[in-house]
Protein backbone atom coordinates (compact mmCIF):
# COMPACT_ATOMS: atom_id res chain seq x y z
CA UNK A 1 0.00 0.00 0.00
CA UNK A 2 2.82 2.03 0.75
CA UNK A 3 5.55 1.02 -1.27
CA UNK A 4 9.16 2.62 0.45
CA UNK A 5 11.07 3.77 -3.01
CA UNK A 6 8.27 6.11 -3.63
CA UNK A 7 7.81 9.57 -2.13
CA UNK A 8 4.65 10.85 -1.28
CA UNK A 9 2.09 14.36 -1.25
CA UNK A 10 -0.11 15.67 1.29
CA UNK A 11 -2.51 15.22 -1.84
CA UNK A 12 -2.00 11.74 -2.59
CA UNK A 13 0.15 11.96 -5.70
CA UNK A 14 3.47 9.35 -5.33
CA UNK A 15 6.99 10.37 -6.97
CA UNK A 16 9.32 7.76 -8.23
CA UNK A 17 13.23 9.02 -8.92
CA UNK A 18 14.61 6.93 -11.29
CA UNK A 19 17.92 8.13 -10.19
CA UNK A 20 18.76 9.52 -13.64
CA UNK A 21 17.34 12.78 -13.18
CA UNK A 22 13.94 11.67 -14.44
CA UNK A 23 10.53 10.47 -12.02
CA UNK A 24 7.62 9.06 -12.73
CA UNK A 25 4.24 9.96 -11.40
CA UNK A 26 0.66 9.04 -10.51
CA UNK A 27 -1.78 8.96 -7.63
CA UNK A 28 -2.06 6.54 -4.79
CA UNK A 29 -3.71 3.58 -3.51
CA UNK A 30 -5.72 5.60 -0.94
CA UNK A 31 -6.23 8.18 -3.91
CA UNK A 32 -7.87 5.75 -5.94
CA UNK A 33 -9.64 3.99 -3.64
CA UNK A 34 -11.14 7.10 -2.13
CA UNK A 35 -12.51 8.25 -5.76
CA UNK A 36 -13.90 4.73 -7.09
CA UNK A 37 -13.90 3.56 -10.78
CA UNK A 38 -11.44 5.94 -12.53
CA UNK A 39 -13.20 6.28 -16.01
CA UNK A 40 -11.00 9.20 -17.40
CA UNK A 41 -7.16 10.59 -16.74
CA UNK A 42 -6.66 13.90 -18.70
CA UNK A 43 -2.79 14.15 -19.14
CA UNK A 44 -0.59 16.86 -20.04
CA UNK A 45 1.15 17.17 -23.68
CA UNK A 46 4.56 15.65 -23.71
CA UNK A 47 6.96 18.60 -23.38
CA UNK A 48 4.94 20.84 -20.94
CA UNK A 49 6.15 22.25 -18.09
CA UNK A 50 5.01 22.51 -14.82
CA UNK A 51 6.25 24.15 -10.81
CA UNK A 52 6.08 21.60 -8.00
CA UNK A 53 2.54 21.95 -6.88
CA UNK A 54 1.12 22.84 -10.07
CA UNK A 55 -2.07 21.03 -11.49
CA UNK A 56 -1.14 19.13 -14.61
CA UNK A 57 -4.58 17.12 -15.19
CA UNK A 58 -7.53 15.72 -13.74
CA UNK A 59 -8.60 12.33 -13.08
CA UNK A 60 -12.53 11.41 -13.01
CA UNK A 61 -14.56 8.92 -11.46
CA UNK A 62 -17.52 7.98 -12.08
CA UNK A 63 -18.46 9.88 -8.74
CA UNK A 64 -16.70 12.53 -8.69
CA UNK A 65 -13.45 14.08 -10.43
CA UNK A 66 -9.98 15.32 -8.85
CA UNK A 67 -6.79 17.68 -9.71
CA UNK A 68 -3.34 15.93 -10.05
CA UNK A 69 -0.75 17.61 -8.66
CA UNK A 70 2.63 17.77 -9.52
CA UNK A 71 4.77 16.27 -6.79
CA UNK A 72 8.03 18.15 -8.13
CA UNK A 73 8.92 20.45 -10.56
CA UNK A 74 9.45 19.01 -14.49
CA UNK A 75 9.49 19.02 -17.95
CA UNK A 76 6.84 15.85 -19.36
CA UNK A 77 8.72 13.35 -21.12
CA UNK A 78 6.08 10.79 -21.63
CA UNK A 79 2.22 9.98 -20.82
CA UNK A 80 1.47 6.67 -19.82
CA UNK A 81 -1.04 6.44 -23.46
CA UNK A 82 -2.14 3.02 -22.03
CA UNK A 83 -4.72 5.20 -19.80
CA UNK A 84 -6.91 6.33 -22.64
CA UNK A 85 -8.18 3.18 -22.86
CA UNK A 86 -8.01 1.82 -19.85
CA UNK A 87 -8.32 4.22 -17.21
CA UNK A 88 -8.93 1.38 -15.08
CA UNK A 89 -5.25 0.47 -14.36
CA UNK A 90 -5.75 3.15 -12.33
CA UNK A 91 -7.74 1.20 -9.98
CA UNK A 92 -5.81 -1.64 -10.00
CA UNK A 93 -2.28 -0.98 -10.18
CA UNK A 94 -1.78 2.49 -9.11
CA UNK A 95 2.12 1.94 -8.36
CA UNK A 96 2.52 0.27 -11.80
CA UNK A 97 0.50 0.13 -14.62
CA UNK A 98 -1.33 2.85 -13.77
CA UNK A 99 1.42 5.59 -13.68
CA UNK A 100 0.45 8.58 -15.35
CA UNK A 101 3.54 11.04 -15.91
CA UNK A 102 7.58 10.74 -16.38
CA UNK A 103 8.80 13.76 -15.61
CA UNK A 104 12.61 15.40 -16.05
CA UNK A 105 13.30 16.72 -12.59
CA UNK A 106 13.77 20.23 -13.40
CA UNK A 107 14.30 21.09 -9.53
CA UNK A 108 15.46 19.98 -6.54
CA UNK A 109 12.10 18.73 -4.91
CA UNK A 110 11.44 19.20 -0.48
CA UNK A 111 8.47 18.66 1.47
CA UNK A 112 7.80 15.04 0.03
CA UNK A 113 6.77 12.62 2.44
CA UNK A 114 8.35 9.12 3.05
CA UNK A 115 6.16 5.92 3.38
CA UNK A 116 5.87 6.14 6.73
CA UNK A 117 4.98 9.86 6.86
CA UNK A 118 2.51 9.35 4.52
CA UNK A 119 1.12 6.21 6.43
CA UNK A 120 0.49 8.41 9.19
CA UNK A 121 -1.15 11.08 7.26
CA UNK A 122 -3.77 8.29 5.40
CA UNK A 123 -4.24 6.59 9.06
CA UNK A 124 -5.36 10.20 10.53
CA UNK A 125 -7.50 11.40 7.89
CA UNK A 126 -9.41 7.46 7.43
CA UNK A 127 -10.40 7.98 10.82
CA UNK B 1 -15.53 17.60 7.37
CA UNK B 2 -17.07 19.08 9.97
CA UNK B 3 -19.12 16.23 11.23
CA UNK B 4 -17.01 12.80 11.99
CA UNK B 5 -18.55 9.01 11.80
CA UNK B 6 -19.88 9.29 15.37
CA UNK B 7 -22.04 12.01 14.99
CA UNK B 8 -23.61 10.47 11.86
CA UNK B 9 -27.05 8.67 11.94
CA UNK B 10 -26.83 5.17 11.41
CA UNK B 11 -29.26 2.50 10.10
CA UNK B 12 -29.77 -0.68 11.96
CA UNK B 13 -27.25 -2.11 8.66
CA UNK B 14 -24.38 -0.06 9.50
CA UNK B 15 -22.57 -2.95 10.98
CA UNK B 16 -23.22 -4.99 7.79
CA UNK B 17 -21.94 -2.52 5.43
CA UNK B 18 -19.12 -2.72 7.17
CA UNK B 19 -18.55 -5.98 7.32
CA UNK B 20 -19.19 -6.50 3.53
CA UNK B 21 -16.79 -4.31 3.20
CA UNK B 22 -18.54 -0.63 2.06
CA UNK B 23 -16.77 2.08 2.02
CA UNK B 24 -18.71 4.48 3.98
CA UNK B 25 -19.50 8.77 3.39
CA UNK B 26 -21.56 10.82 4.80
CA UNK B 27 -25.00 11.48 3.02
CA UNK B 28 -26.89 13.93 4.34
CA UNK B 29 -26.01 13.34 8.02
CA UNK B 30 -25.99 9.86 7.48
CA UNK B 31 -23.40 7.32 8.15
CA UNK B 32 -24.36 5.13 4.19
CA UNK B 33 -23.11 2.53 2.00
CA UNK B 34 -21.48 4.39 -1.08
CA UNK B 35 -19.80 1.32 -2.43
CA UNK B 36 -18.77 -2.14 -1.84
CA UNK B 37 -15.17 -3.67 -3.23
CA UNK B 38 -17.42 -4.63 -6.48
CA UNK B 39 -17.64 -1.11 -7.16
CA UNK B 40 -20.05 1.54 -8.56
CA UNK B 41 -19.88 0.49 -12.34
CA UNK B 42 -19.88 -3.21 -11.53
CA UNK B 43 -22.76 -2.51 -8.74
CA UNK B 44 -24.57 -0.67 -11.57
CA UNK B 45 -23.95 -3.14 -14.14
CA UNK B 46 -25.73 -5.88 -11.81
CA UNK B 47 -28.90 -4.11 -10.96
CA UNK B 48 -29.40 -3.39 -15.36
CA UNK B 49 -28.73 -6.95 -15.83
CA UNK B 50 -29.16 -9.88 -12.56
CA UNK B 51 -29.97 -7.84 -8.80
CA UNK B 52 -28.97 -4.95 -6.75
CA UNK B 53 -29.83 -5.07 -3.02
CA UNK B 54 -29.40 -1.40 -1.57
CA UNK B 55 -30.10 -0.34 2.16
CA UNK B 56 -32.74 2.57 1.96
CA UNK B 57 -33.46 2.48 5.81
CA UNK B 58 -32.33 6.22 5.90
CA UNK B 59 -35.47 6.92 3.92
CA UNK B 60 -38.37 9.08 6.10
CA UNK B 61 -41.89 7.52 6.68
CA UNK B 62 -44.61 9.19 8.02
CA UNK B 63 -48.18 7.85 8.78
CA UNK B 64 -51.37 10.03 8.55
CA UNK B 65 -54.13 8.26 9.98
CA UNK B 66 -57.83 9.07 10.89
CA UNK B 67 -60.92 10.40 9.24
CA UNK B 68 -59.27 13.83 8.35
CA UNK B 69 -56.30 12.07 6.31
CA UNK B 70 -57.26 11.89 3.06
CA UNK B 71 -58.01 15.77 3.06
CA UNK B 72 -55.23 16.15 4.62
CA UNK B 73 -52.67 15.06 1.91
CA UNK B 74 -54.79 16.18 -0.68
CA UNK B 75 -54.28 19.99 0.51
CA UNK B 76 -50.23 18.95 0.98
CA UNK B 77 -49.84 17.47 -2.23
CA UNK B 78 -50.43 18.13 -5.84
CA UNK B 79 -51.20 14.90 -7.47
CA UNK B 80 -55.07 13.34 -7.04
CA UNK B 81 -54.74 11.37 -3.72
CA UNK B 82 -58.42 10.52 -4.12
CA UNK B 83 -57.84 8.09 -7.01
CA UNK B 84 -55.16 5.90 -5.31
CA UNK B 85 -57.08 2.29 -4.70
CA UNK B 86 -55.88 0.67 -1.37
CA UNK B 87 -52.88 -0.91 -1.97
CA UNK B 88 -51.77 1.71 -4.62
CA UNK B 89 -49.08 4.11 -4.58
CA UNK B 90 -48.02 7.46 -6.59
CA UNK B 91 -45.23 10.02 -7.12
CA UNK B 92 -45.91 12.78 -5.19
CA UNK B 93 -44.91 16.41 -3.63
CA UNK B 94 -45.01 18.99 -0.87
CA UNK B 95 -44.68 21.71 -2.26
CA UNK B 96 -44.61 25.65 -1.13
CA UNK B 97 -46.90 28.53 -1.63
CA UNK B 98 -44.83 29.56 -4.58
CA UNK B 99 -45.02 25.96 -5.90
CA UNK B 100 -40.97 24.93 -5.08
CA UNK B 101 -40.38 22.31 -3.52
CA UNK B 102 -40.36 21.08 0.31
CA UNK B 103 -39.36 17.21 -0.73
CA UNK B 104 -41.01 14.95 -3.12
CA UNK B 105 -41.99 11.36 -1.91
CA UNK B 106 -44.28 8.02 -2.42
CA UNK B 107 -47.66 8.38 -1.17
CA UNK B 108 -48.98 4.69 0.05
CA UNK B 109 -53.09 3.90 0.37
CA UNK B 110 -52.74 1.59 3.20
CA UNK B 111 -56.80 2.62 3.59
CA UNK B 112 -59.74 4.77 3.05
CA UNK B 113 -58.14 6.92 5.60
CA UNK B 114 -54.76 5.76 6.14
CA UNK B 115 -51.76 6.96 3.96
CA UNK B 116 -47.88 6.26 4.26
CA UNK B 117 -45.89 9.05 3.18
CA UNK B 118 -42.06 7.84 2.76
CA UNK B 119 -40.02 11.24 1.97
CA UNK B 120 -36.04 11.59 1.51
CA UNK B 121 -33.65 11.09 4.65
CA UNK B 122 -32.41 14.46 4.62
CA UNK B 123 -35.40 16.20 4.75
CA UNK B 124 -37.51 13.90 6.79
CA UNK B 125 -37.55 16.39 10.03
CA UNK B 126 -38.23 19.79 7.78
CA UNK B 127 -41.38 17.16 5.89
CA UNK B 128 -42.57 15.60 9.50
CA UNK B 129 -42.62 19.22 10.62
CA UNK B 130 -44.33 20.51 7.37
CA UNK B 131 -47.20 17.64 7.97
CA UNK B 132 -47.52 18.48 11.67
CA UNK B 133 -47.80 22.28 11.12
CA UNK B 134 -50.79 21.63 8.78
CA UNK B 135 -52.28 18.62 10.66
CA UNK B 136 -54.81 20.49 13.17
CA UNK B 137 -57.21 21.54 10.71
CA UNK B 138 -58.22 17.66 10.17
CA UNK B 139 -58.62 14.99 12.37
CA UNK B 140 -55.90 12.84 11.88
CA UNK B 141 -52.97 11.49 13.92
CA UNK B 142 -49.50 12.26 12.01
CA UNK B 143 -46.78 9.49 12.93
CA UNK B 144 -42.94 9.73 12.17
CA UNK B 145 -42.29 5.77 11.94
CA UNK B 146 -38.90 7.19 10.54
CA UNK B 147 -36.76 5.62 13.90
CA UNK B 148 -38.37 2.33 13.99
CA UNK B 149 -38.73 1.00 10.01
CA UNK B 150 -36.21 -0.17 8.29
CA UNK B 151 -36.01 -0.50 4.30
CA UNK B 152 -34.12 -2.18 1.90
CA UNK B 153 -34.66 -2.15 -2.01
CA UNK B 154 -34.29 -4.97 -4.44
CA UNK B 155 -33.66 -4.16 -7.47
CA UNK B 156 -32.80 -5.34 -11.09
CA UNK B 157 -34.36 -8.00 -13.89
CA UNK B 158 -34.14 -10.95 -11.16
CA UNK B 159 -35.56 -9.35 -8.16
CA UNK B 160 -38.77 -11.65 -8.38
CA UNK B 161 -37.09 -14.75 -9.18
CA UNK B 162 -35.01 -13.85 -6.41
CA UNK B 163 -37.60 -13.03 -3.81
CA UNK B 164 -40.76 -15.40 -4.59
CA UNK B 165 -38.93 -18.48 -2.99
CA UNK B 166 -38.80 -16.47 0.52
CA UNK B 167 -42.31 -15.63 0.82
CA UNK B 168 -45.98 -17.24 0.22
CA UNK B 169 -47.43 -13.63 -0.85
CA UNK B 170 -47.33 -14.26 -4.81
CA UNK B 171 -44.84 -11.54 -6.00
CA UNK B 172 -46.34 -11.35 -9.82
CA UNK B 173 -49.90 -9.72 -8.97
CA UNK B 174 -48.29 -6.81 -7.90
CA UNK B 175 -48.48 -4.19 -10.29
CA UNK B 176 -45.94 -1.65 -10.57
CA UNK B 177 -46.63 0.92 -7.62
CA UNK B 178 -48.75 -1.20 -5.57
CA UNK B 179 -47.83 -3.15 -2.14
CA UNK B 180 -49.40 -5.60 0.12
CA UNK B 181 -48.19 -6.97 3.41
CA UNK B 182 -46.52 -9.78 4.14
CA UNK B 183 -43.43 -11.86 5.49
CA UNK B 184 -40.13 -12.37 4.12
CA UNK B 185 -37.82 -15.07 5.37
CA UNK B 186 -40.34 -14.99 8.27
CA UNK B 187 -40.61 -11.39 8.82
CA UNK B 188 -43.52 -9.32 8.21
CA UNK B 189 -42.78 -6.58 6.30
CA UNK B 190 -44.61 -4.09 3.65
CA UNK B 191 -43.88 -5.67 -0.01
CA UNK B 192 -44.01 -2.70 -2.64
CA UNK B 193 -43.02 -2.74 -6.21
CA UNK B 194 -41.31 0.36 -6.39
CA UNK B 195 -38.12 1.48 -7.11
CA UNK B 196 -35.44 4.45 -8.06
CA UNK B 197 -33.22 2.78 -10.29
CA UNK B 198 -35.41 1.86 -13.44
CA UNK B 199 -35.58 -1.72 -13.00
CA UNK B 200 -38.10 -4.30 -11.51
CA UNK B 201 -37.79 -4.84 -7.92
CA UNK B 202 -39.47 -4.61 -4.30
CA UNK B 203 -38.72 -2.24 -1.54
CA UNK B 204 -39.37 -3.99 1.66
CA UNK B 205 -40.68 -2.11 4.50
CA UNK B 206 -39.79 -4.01 8.25
CA UNK B 207 -39.19 -2.90 11.85
CA UNK B 208 -35.79 -1.27 12.28
CA UNK B 209 -34.93 -4.76 14.61
CA UNK B 210 -35.81 -7.44 11.52
CA UNK B 211 -33.79 -4.76 9.22
CA UNK B 212 -30.75 -7.15 8.98
CA UNK B 213 -32.16 -10.44 9.27
CA UNK B 214 -34.21 -9.63 6.20
CA UNK B 215 -30.92 -8.21 4.47
CA UNK B 216 -29.14 -11.62 5.13
CA UNK B 217 -31.91 -13.36 4.28
CA UNK B 218 -32.06 -11.86 0.36
CA UNK B 219 -28.23 -11.68 -0.07
CA UNK B 220 -28.36 -15.19 0.82
CA UNK B 221 -30.98 -16.14 -1.24
CA UNK B 222 -29.93 -14.35 -4.23
CA UNK B 223 -26.65 -15.05 -4.47
CA UNK B 224 -26.70 -17.90 -6.91
CA UNK B 225 -28.60 -15.35 -9.39
CA UNK B 226 -25.25 -12.54 -9.04
CA UNK B 227 -27.35 -10.69 -6.66
CA UNK B 228 -24.82 -8.33 -5.01
CA UNK B 229 -25.15 -5.53 -2.12
CA UNK B 230 -25.36 -1.83 -3.88
CA UNK B 231 -24.30 1.23 -2.63
CA UNK B 232 -25.59 4.76 -3.27
CA UNK B 233 -22.72 5.63 -6.00
CA UNK B 234 -24.98 3.31 -8.55
CA UNK B 235 -28.16 4.52 -6.99
CA UNK B 236 -26.95 7.79 -8.94
CA UNK B 237 -26.31 6.66 -11.58
CA UNK B 238 -29.29 4.40 -12.15
CA UNK B 239 -31.17 6.91 -11.15
CA UNK B 240 -30.16 9.51 -13.63
CA UNK B 241 -30.38 7.49 -16.67
CA UNK B 242 -33.70 7.24 -16.27
CA UNK B 243 -33.78 11.21 -15.19
CA UNK B 244 -35.58 10.48 -11.82
CA UNK B 245 -35.53 13.62 -9.90
CA UNK B 246 -32.94 14.18 -6.82
CA UNK B 247 -33.90 16.35 -4.36
CA UNK B 248 -31.16 19.23 -4.02
CA UNK B 249 -30.52 18.46 -7.78
CA UNK B 250 -33.32 18.69 -10.15
CA UNK B 251 -35.51 19.81 -7.65
CA UNK B 252 -35.49 22.17 -5.03
CA UNK B 253 -36.67 25.25 -3.07
CA UNK B 254 -36.11 27.06 -5.76
CA UNK B 255 -37.28 24.95 -8.70
CA UNK B 256 -41.24 25.08 -8.97
CA UNK B 257 -43.13 21.96 -10.53
CA UNK B 258 -43.86 22.54 -13.81
CA UNK B 259 -40.21 23.90 -14.86
CA UNK B 260 -38.69 20.56 -13.33
CA UNK B 261 -41.07 18.46 -15.85
CA UNK B 262 -43.09 16.94 -13.22
CA UNK B 263 -45.97 18.65 -14.53
CA UNK B 264 -47.66 14.90 -14.54
CA UNK B 265 -47.74 15.09 -10.55
CA UNK B 266 -49.67 18.09 -10.94
CA UNK B 267 -53.66 17.95 -10.63
CA UNK B 268 -54.54 21.09 -11.02
CA UNK B 269 -58.46 20.25 -11.83
CA UNK B 270 -58.52 18.01 -7.95
CA UNK B 271 -58.92 20.84 -6.13
CA UNK B 272 -56.94 23.53 -3.47
CA UNK B 273 -53.58 22.29 -2.61
CA UNK B 274 -50.88 24.00 -1.22
CA UNK B 275 -49.01 25.65 -4.02
CA UNK B 276 -51.85 25.59 -7.00
CA UNK B 277 -52.29 29.04 -7.32
CA UNK B 278 -48.48 29.68 -7.90
CA UNK B 279 -49.00 26.51 -10.65
CA UNK B 280 -52.12 28.01 -12.25
CA UNK B 281 -50.31 31.51 -13.03
CA UNK B 282 -47.20 29.84 -14.17
CA UNK B 283 -48.98 27.44 -16.72
CA UNK B 284 -50.38 30.71 -17.82
CA UNK B 285 -47.23 31.52 -19.11
CA UNK B 286 -44.32 29.86 -21.03
CA UNK B 287 -41.67 28.38 -18.26
CA UNK B 288 -38.65 30.66 -19.10
CA UNK B 289 -36.59 27.61 -17.93
CA UNK B 290 -36.67 23.69 -18.71
CA UNK B 291 -35.13 20.34 -17.49
CA UNK B 292 -33.05 18.63 -20.17
CA UNK B 293 -30.96 15.71 -20.50
CA UNK B 294 -27.78 15.83 -22.70
CA UNK B 295 -24.61 14.41 -23.52
CA UNK B 296 -20.87 15.90 -23.59
CA UNK B 297 -19.32 15.42 -26.84
CA UNK B 298 -16.06 14.09 -25.75
CA UNK B 299 -14.91 11.44 -23.37
CA UNK B 300 -12.75 14.19 -21.03
CA UNK B 301 -15.82 16.03 -20.66
CA UNK B 302 -17.68 14.69 -17.94
CA UNK B 303 -20.28 17.97 -16.55
CA UNK B 304 -20.89 17.82 -12.80
CA UNK B 305 -23.71 18.59 -10.89
CA UNK B 306 -23.79 22.30 -10.26
CA UNK B 307 -21.63 23.69 -13.55
CA UNK B 308 -22.59 26.15 -15.20
CA UNK B 309 -24.33 26.23 -18.81
CA UNK B 310 -23.25 29.05 -20.41
CA UNK B 311 -23.46 31.51 -24.18
CA UNK B 312 -21.00 33.92 -24.93
CA UNK B 313 -19.26 33.98 -21.88
CA UNK B 314 -22.70 34.32 -19.92
CA UNK B 315 -24.46 31.93 -17.52
CA UNK B 316 -27.98 30.53 -19.03
CA UNK B 317 -28.16 27.64 -17.04
CA UNK B 318 -27.06 25.20 -14.66
CA UNK B 319 -25.77 21.59 -14.70
CA UNK B 320 -28.43 19.44 -11.90
CA UNK B 321 -26.39 16.27 -12.54
CA UNK B 322 -23.92 14.37 -14.31
CA UNK B 323 -21.75 11.73 -14.85
CA UNK B 324 -20.30 9.27 -17.31
CA UNK B 325 -23.21 6.21 -17.72
CA UNK B 326 -22.20 3.11 -17.08
CA UNK B 327 -24.96 1.81 -19.42
CA UNK B 328 -25.21 4.17 -22.11
CA UNK B 329 -20.72 4.25 -22.35
CA UNK B 330 -21.44 8.23 -22.69
CA UNK B 331 -21.38 11.36 -20.36
CA UNK B 332 -24.49 11.99 -19.21
CA UNK B 333 -26.20 14.97 -17.74
CA UNK B 334 -29.34 17.00 -16.61
CA UNK B 335 -29.56 20.86 -16.73
CA UNK B 336 -32.14 23.77 -16.18
CA UNK B 337 -31.39 25.96 -19.87
CA UNK B 338 -33.53 28.44 -21.00
CA UNK B 339 -36.87 27.18 -22.91
CA UNK B 340 -35.79 28.33 -26.06
CA UNK B 341 -32.45 26.11 -26.51
CA UNK B 342 -34.38 23.11 -25.12
CA UNK B 343 -34.70 21.46 -28.05
CA UNK B 344 -34.13 18.10 -29.15
CA UNK B 345 -30.77 17.98 -30.60
CA UNK B 346 -29.45 21.40 -29.99
CA UNK B 347 -26.15 22.25 -28.82
CA UNK B 348 -25.46 23.75 -25.59
CA UNK B 349 -21.97 24.88 -23.94
CA UNK B 350 -20.93 23.60 -20.54
CA UNK B 351 -17.98 25.26 -18.57
CA UNK B 352 -16.05 22.45 -17.13
CA UNK B 353 -13.26 23.96 -14.86
CA UNK B 354 -12.06 26.73 -17.19
CA UNK B 355 -12.97 25.03 -20.72
CA UNK B 356 -16.43 25.72 -22.57
CA UNK B 357 -17.20 21.98 -23.90
CA UNK B 358 -19.89 21.32 -26.18
CA UNK B 359 -23.43 19.19 -25.32
CA UNK B 360 -26.01 17.83 -27.40
CA UNK B 361 -29.75 18.07 -25.94
CA UNK B 362 -31.28 14.10 -26.13
CA UNK B 363 -33.99 12.56 -25.33
CA UNK B 364 -34.66 11.50 -21.80
CA UNK B 365 -35.19 9.04 -20.24
CA UNK B 366 -31.83 8.39 -20.96
CA UNK B 367 -32.42 4.55 -20.13
CA UNK B 368 -35.44 2.58 -20.64
CA UNK B 369 -35.97 -1.25 -19.58
CA UNK B 370 -37.10 -4.02 -22.09
CA UNK B 371 -40.41 -4.99 -20.33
Amino acid sequence: MFPADLKYTKDHEWLKPEGDGTALVGITHYAQDALGDVVFVDLPEVGASFGGGEEFGTVESVKTVSELNMPAAGDVLEVNAALADHPEAVNEDPYGKGWMVKIKLTGAFSGLLDAQAYEALVSAESH
Amino acid sequence: MSTTASELMKTPLNEAHRALGAKMVDFGGWDMPVQYPGGIIAEHEAVRTRAGLFDVSHMGEIRVKGPGALALVEYLTPNAVAKLAIGQIHYTAFLYENGTFVDDLLVYREGEQEFLLVVNAGNSDKDFAWVQQHAPAYDCTVVNESPVTGQIALQGPLSLSILQPLTRTLLAPIGYYFFTHGEVAGIKCLISRTGYTGEDGFELYCAAGDTERIWNAVLQAGKPQGLVPAGLGCRNTLRLECKMALYGHEIDDSIHALEAGLGWIVKLDKGAFIGRDALVAAKSAPAPRKLVGFKTLEKRDIARDHMPVVQDGKQIGFVTSGAPSPTCGINLGLAYVPTELAKIGGRIQIEIRGRDVDAEIIPTPFYKRTK
